[in-house]
């Protein structure tokens, strides 16, 4: 039992041993709200507009219609998937902030061979090799920081960190090379006319398979996390290195195989990015979002179901905000300040899942 | 000849604005704060001292460049604190993860920042481009100095943050190695469980180191937009990509102040070699600009497998301190 930081102060505070789920519900519940709340204020300072219709523009934004229902769903399955591809290294206390850089990598590779391959092979064929060339290059962009963890403990936040920004180069530098027409400086939208490469229509709906195959990772990674030996073999590695040691488990190769798997995961959504909803790519084509994805994995502390709720309140806050945009006249950028303050919140509220304040009775002052 | 100064010029001031954004940084990473902020708390101090100035400078009848430049430090040094105020809330006394903590800071800075100077080229009017040329002016205003040949033009043909950021850094270095409160605050850095035993405060270290680097990093943006950019705006997201190569140059200089001089004008050659050099295709010179990283990944690999514990940064780097936890 310790005092706050600030010494005399009288409140204390206490670690929780276990929380019923409604109260840990109730909390983020209650944070989200309150940043809504402090939000609400900012708008009506800023614009002077009624917060009330500002958030019910939002929602029109997100789900006002089915097509933006839709590309909504379209987006929270890629934030997802990204998010699911972090969770393994995450569990394992292995920092890969490169989501970013192996989604770019995933990208050109899946457009290399769209743009190449597209006369030579059936759309199915086609498709198949397009995943795995992405698979292949974000599993390589996650195998190399791993390798230097591994064998020298170089840091993996700042490598892979680092790494971002030359796989961000690098994608500049192929769109460059394939820029269509010529001049543009962008790719355009490859195979526009023969849509080779391009999803199906799946059930119906365009973005079909986009949504079965985030469904797909999410529900894999929850049992592979939870019910394999490998799972386990992260979690223990995760846990203490020591312990994983003495058990005979190797952290060499958890290392490097927990992180190709990341990569992979994470370049497999390049592959979506691409061939599923925008057809070209760009440094735009990851856009923020393998950071977004970093603090989705953390915040679900793993659980991939949960990733399912927050990356959909922030494709909901990017959807929302970028309507209230257009309706008020305002920038589209108040999403990400509206999205910043949200997840201080959530951040915060953290705390008061893991410990609570207890008031020291007077009976000790006393003494 | 005229090229080589030019490059050079370019290229200190370039260095200047990550040099700020990594003193600040080292400063903060002594202390075991990872803040991967810095890109946001750039934002932060570059919008604010824009939106003072031009507020101060639509404002008044006849502005003067010196109460501009003063207006604009006040409004950066409070809006890039602030920065590092809500990081260090939410990681020293509500103990946040700092990776996720400092990214949504990034994300929070660039917002505030665009979205305010989006609105303000759209307040501005006319062209749709907000300029405060009086106070920018004020910025980059130089020696007579300048006119001394080539040399004058390398040397002293720039404002007074560039001489700064140079005086900071070796006040940085000194303050570090030669002060009880430099010794504290590595301590707290290596090992907080130690410093907290010796009776240091650990909570108001992290608090001050963090705020205080958070204000210097803040000092970056602020002459990005000020300097660079001649007192502009856009929503280009340039001051992420900066600050992103702030940290790579916290590495660069293996924490060590003095370093991100040279480091920095080095990186700022780097950055703008591609330009100097003819026979470059479009293409080619996006390759040029991995430069800068890929050097940084090439130090950080060789510092661990050299294993000099003193250029691998603070031990305690990016864990927070729990008494409780010991």
């Amino acid at each position: 039992m310790q005092t706050s930081a600030s010494g005399g102060s009288r409140l204390r505070i206490v670690k929780r041993d276990s929380l019923p789920m409604w109260k840990a519900v109730g909390i983020r519940l209650l944070a989200v709200l309150l940043a809504l709340l402090v939000d609400a204020i900012l708008i009506y300072c800023i614009v002077n507009l009624n917060p009330v219709d500002v958030y019910k523009t939002m929602f029109s934004g997100a789900f006002g219609t089915t097509r933006r229902a839709w590309i909504t769903a379209r987006d929270t399955a890629l934030l997802l998937c990204m998010s699911v591809g972090l969770a393994p290294a995450f569990k394992m206390r292995f920092w890969n902030t490169g989501a970013e850089g192996q989604i770019l990598v995933g990208a050109i590779c899946t457009a290399f061979c769209m743009i190449n391959l597209a006369d030579v092979l059936p759309t199915g064929l086609l498709l198949v090799v397009m995943a795995l060339a992405s698979i292949v290059g974000g599993g390589l962009w996650g195998l190399i920081p791993a390798v230097f963890k591994a064998k020298w403990d170089t840091n993996e936040t700042l490598f892979t960190l680092m790494l971002n920004y030359v796989a961000i180069q690098l994608t500049s530098f192929c769109v460059a090379c394939w820029e269509n027409p010529y001049g543009s400086n962008t790719v355009g939208i490859i195979n526009q006319n023969s849509q080779a490469g391009w999803f199906p229509a799946l059930f119906g709906a365009s973005y079909g398979l986009n949504i079965l195959l985030a469904v797909l990772l999410t529900v894999g990674m929850f049992c592979y996390l939870r019910y394999t030996k490998q799972g386990y073999e992260i979690a223990v590695v995760g846990e203490s290195r020591n312990t994983a040691r003495y058990a005979g488990v190797s952290i060499t190769k958890v290392y490097i195989r927990t992180m190709i798997l990341s990569g992979a995961i994470c370049g497999f959504s390049g592959f979506i990015a691409v061939a599923g909803s925008s057809h070209t790519v760009s440094t735009s084509t990851a856009g923020g979002r393998g950071f977004t994805a970093i603090i989705v994995a953390w915040l679900a502390k793993f659980n991939t179901f949960f990733m399912v709720v927050i990356s959909l309140l922030l494709v909901f806050l990017e959807k929302g905000s970028s309507e209230i945009a257009s309706q008020y006249n305002l920038n589209e950028y108040a999403a990400e300040m509206i999205e910043g303050i949200i997840l201080f919140f959530i951040l915060g509220s953290e705390f008061f899942l893991n410990y609570r304040l207890v008031r020291t009775g007077k009976e000790k002052e006393g003494k | 000849m005229s090229q080589l100064v030019s490059l050079l010029q370019a290229a200190i001031t370039f260095g200047t604005v990550i040099m700020f954004g990594a003193l600040g940084e080292v400063v903060t990473e002594k202390s075991g704060n990872l803040n991967l902020g810095t890109p946001g708390i750039m934002y932060l101090g570059g919008i604010a001292a824009l939106a003072g100035a031009f507020f101060y400078e639509s404002g008044v009848e006849n502005p003067s460049a010196v109460v501009g430049v003063l207006i604009a430090l006040v409004c950066c040094v409070a809006a890039s604190a602030l920065g590092g105020l809500i990081y260090a809330f939410l990681t020293v006394t509500l103990r946040a993860n700092q990776n996720v903590t400092g990214l949504t800071l990034t994300i929070f800075g660039s917002g505030v920042a665009n979205f305010f100077g989006g609105s303000m080229n759209k307040l501005a009017g006319g062209v749709g481009q907000i300029s405060v040329a009086t106070t920018s002016g004020g910025f980059r205003a130089t020696l007579p100095l300048a006119k001394l040949g080539t040399a004058g033009s390398i040397l002293f043909n720039h404002g007074f943050l560039v001489y700064t950021a140079i005086a900071l850094a070796v006040v940085l270095h000194l303050m570090l190695g030669r002060t009880r409160v430099g010794l504290n605050l590595r301590t707290v850095g290596e090992s907080p469980a130690t410093a907290d035993a010796t009776g240091i405060n650990v909570t108001r270290y992290k608090y001050t180191a963090t705020c205080v680097g958070a204000v210097i990093t803040g000092l970056g943006g602020m002459f990005y937009v000020m300097d660079y950019i001649k007192g502009t705006w856009a929503n280009d997201g340039a001051i992420e990509s900066l600050g992103w190569l702030a940290l790579a140059l916290v590495i660069f200089a293996a924490w060590k102040p003095l370093n991100t001089i040279w480091g920095a004008y080095l990186f700022g050659i780097l950055y703008w070699l591609y330009y100097y050099i003819s026979g470059l295709t479009r293409y080619s010179q996006e390759l040029f600009k991995m430069l800068p990283y890929v050097v940084t990944i090439v130090v950080l690999v060789m510092t661990s497998m050299r294993k000099k514990r003193e250029n691998l940064g603070p031990a305690a780097l990016g864990q927070n301190y729990f008494r409780e936890e010991r």
